[in-house]
């Protein structure tokens, strides 16, 4: 499509010359039926003046008795005289030229007509000679004579005429003028749109990244390119996060994936009888087992994050959550060596799902007793320390402000400043992590729960050690969950 | 015990009929939707695994035809989708328990056999006994030899779950499910832990425990030499 045709198609280009069109019609209807109307109105005042011109000199004509048409003829000749007079003739019965300055009886002009137009050459003069226009009454006056009087409306016509040339040039101009405009308000908007149109393509092509620019306006179109562009800014954004998803799997499932394969190969080529095979099958069941952990991690991730839990959720007391979940872990922290901590403000209401956000917290307090036992790498002499014994884990909930914070700190040896939004991301592990097992999936799923409950997490010293708050909005605020939502989790 | 496995995918289907004749069992397979509630409704089943996704009829409406024709057999769902709300699901329909795929056959293996020999609602147990050890639903009193045993009140539900299905692998799953009401799996082992915590209190000083681990599987109470 050429640059042409391509504005010619263009939408604001067929509304303006739309527009202009009928703007035109419209005026160039008005002017018409004005110009009918003025000419109209002319014509019949001159017929008017006509008719008593004709009824002054028929009285003159009665008045001068016997001498009558002596004294047609006469006032007929004085008002010839007159500069810019009417047009006069009489002629007797025989069709003889009396008077006037009419050369002739015009032949269109019906005899005691009501008035009409005709056309006449005028005689002598050089200026106006030639065909002209008027407006004529004939009358038959007794003894046989015809007065014919007239009006020139030649000048008038001339000027409707020039009216006339001066409207459809104006017109003509104004349409020029209006697909002119056209052409320059569709550039302007073609530009902007094509601009759209070439960053879309860029990004089909792939290049992600791209975004419309702005002209900082803020009319409407702009409003639409800031939409399309957080409307990109997700995309990008979600597309990051599944390729980044796919990377990890490709990473990290493929060497417990790889481990596993090694295992069965290295039983079935040891030879060393049914003992060995037992054992390397075992072994195997038992990496499968944390390889299907795992991929329901990432599969319940990925749908909190698409939100389609979001109905299960039911008013619930948070305190209850944290107390069960601390009854769950107590005596695991207490072989670990640890002492578990709760301190709940009882009274406050949560509108959450209960096994999504008990998954949480178990998380989170797994996460503590971990790195609270974890051995922390002393490279003076390469060997490993254990954290002191009175290590303990502490959990906590209070409001603050609107939301209800769910607090789990521990005294391991934390995560620096620099890491702690990165340890949020999907299956992170610092470095430090590295040597303990898990999935680096556990900080991930609960920023999950904490997002798809419209809530957030974060990550603090708690000198020492790690404080992870899970802050989730309190229910006053969720006042439209399903009430019947407490069945939800039978058994 | 008869099971029907209403599975579409064949070497599943094989497999779990092998491996359930060797721990004793009988099973038959269906291939599809229809044929399976046409062998559900002749009845004798001990317990039925049905599959969610089937062909011509799919696995919940399977469940939710029997149901509405009276039939209590017990129903165990097999899926691959395993969410909270699809768990509810498969429960509304009339199942009365839901494993994900994958699973492992020694979980599959525990729950069937605690569903067919489930207690139908109407028999409510007061008592349970095994061996010298006494659980009392009703005063929520435990004892052994005659000895009070003070239990938390988790322990008192731990201890129950295991007796009431006593002398049958229970998982750690199964333990969370049916005593905390988690659907997760934790990282950390705290199953054990609690198990070994009610261990000491109900076989440490007697001569011959009750509580057992069962390797690779999970827990058994059993009166019996090992």
């Amino acid at each position: 499509m050429t640059a042409l045709t391509k504005l010619i198609a263009s939408f604001p280009f067929r509304l303006t010359v739309a527009y202009m069109g009928a703007f035109v019609l419209a005026a160039a209807l008005i002017v018409l039926y004005i110009a009918w109307q003025a000419n109209e109105l002319l014509t019949s005042k001159a017929i008017d003046t006509l008719g008593s011109e004709v009824a002054s000199l028929r009285a003159q004509f009665q008045a001068g008795g016997p001498q009558g048409a002596e004294r047609l003829e006469g006032a007929i000749r004085y008002r010839v005289r007159e500069p810019g007079s009417g047009l006069y003739l009489l002629v007797d019965a025989d069709g003889t030229r009396r008077a006037g300055n009419l050369p002739a009886v015009p032949p269109t002009l019906v005899p005691d007509g009501q008035g009409q137009l005709f056309s006449y050459r005028r005689t002598g003069e050089g200026e106006g000679a030639g065909e002209r226009f008027a407006v004529g009454l004939s009358i038959s006056v007794s003894g046989g004579y015809t007065l014919i009087v007239a009006r020139d409306i030649e000048d008038q016509r001339q000027f409707a005429a020039s009216i006339g040339r001066v409207a459809l040039w104006s017109f003509g101009l104004l349409s020029l003028l209006g697909v002119g405009a056209g052409i320059l308000i569709s550039r302007s908007m073609l530009a902007r749109i094509e601009a759209v149109t070439e960053t879309s393509r860029k990004i089909m092509a792939g290049d992600l990244s791209r975004r419309i620019a702005l002209t900082g306006s803020g009319d409407e179109l702009d409003r639409l390119a800031e939409s399309l562009n957080a409307m990109l800014a997700r995309i990008e954004e979600l597309l990051l996060a599944l390729r980044e998803v796919s990377d990890n799997i490709a990473h990290d499932l493929k060497t417990p994936l790889n481990r596993l394969r090694n295992r069965a190969e290295a039983a079935l080529r040891s030879g060393d009888g049914s003992g060995a095979y037992r054992d390397g099958l075992a072994k195997t069941i038992e990496e499968a087992d944390e390889l299907i952990k795992t991929f329901n991690s990432l599969l319940l991730i990925a749908r909190l994050e698409g939100g389609a839990i979001a109905e299960s959720m039911a008013p619930l007391d948070p305190a209850a959550v944290i107390g069960d979940i601390a009854e769950l872990y107590e005596p695991a922290a207490e072989e670990a060596g640890l002492t578990l901590a709760v301190s709940a403000r009882s009274g406050l209401s949560l509108i959450a799902n209960r096994e999504l956000v008990s998954q949480a917290v178990a998380n989170l307090v797994d996460n503590a007793i971990k790195y609270s036992t974890a051995p922390v790498p002393a490279p003076a002499d390469g060997g490993m320390a254990t954290p002191p014994s009175a290590a303990s884990i502490t959990i906590s909930l209070e409001q603050v402000g609107p939301n209800v914070e769910i607090t789990v700190g521990d005294r391991g040896p934390g995560i620096a400043p620099q890491n702690r939004e990165r340890a949020l991301q999907r299956f992170v592990r610092l470095e430090k992590a590295r040597s303990l097992p898990g999935a680096g999936l556990g900080l991930s799923l609960v920023a999950a729960v904490a997002r798809m409950h419209g809530g957030g997490v974060r990550l603090e010293d708690n000198a020492p050690g790690l404080r992870v708050v899970l802050s989730l909005p309190a229910s006053a605020q969720l006042t439209t969950a399903r009430s019947d939502a407490a069945s939800n989790h039978p058994i | 015990m008869r099971v029907l496995v209403v599975e579409d995918d064949r070497e599943t289907a094989l497999f779990l009929q092998r491996s359930l004749k060797e721990n004793g069992h009988v099973a038959d397979i269906a291939g599809d939707g229809e044929l399976g509630l046409a062998l559900a409704r002749e009845g004798g089943w001990d317990v039925l695994i049905v599959d969610r996704m089937l062909p011509r009829l799919d696995g919940l409406s399977l469940i939710e035809a029997l149901r509405r024709e009276g039939a209590r057999t017990p129903v165990l769902i097999l899926s691959a989708l395993g969410e909270v709300d699809d768990r509810v699901k498969g429960l509304r329909a009339g199942g009365d328990d839901y494993l994900t795929k994958p699973y492992a056959y020694t979980e599959l293996l525990a729950r069937i056999e605690a569903l067919a020999r489930r207690p139908a609602p109407e028999e409510q147990v007061t008592r349970y006994m095994i061996g010298d050890l006494t659980l009392d639903r009703l005063s929520h009193k435990v004892t052994r030899g005659g000895q009070a045993i003070a239990l938390q009140p988790r322990e008192f539900r731990l201890l129950e779950y295991l007796m009431r299905n006593a002398g049958q692998v229970v998982t750690r799953t199964m333990l969370l499910q049916n005593v905390w009401d988690y659907h997760f799996d934790p990282q950390t082992n705290v199953i054990d832990v609690h198990i070994s915590r009610l261990r000491s209190k109900i076989d440490r000083g007697f001569a011959k425990p009750l509580l057992h681990t069962v390797r690779g599987s999970g827990y058994m109470i059993r009166d019996g030499a090992d």
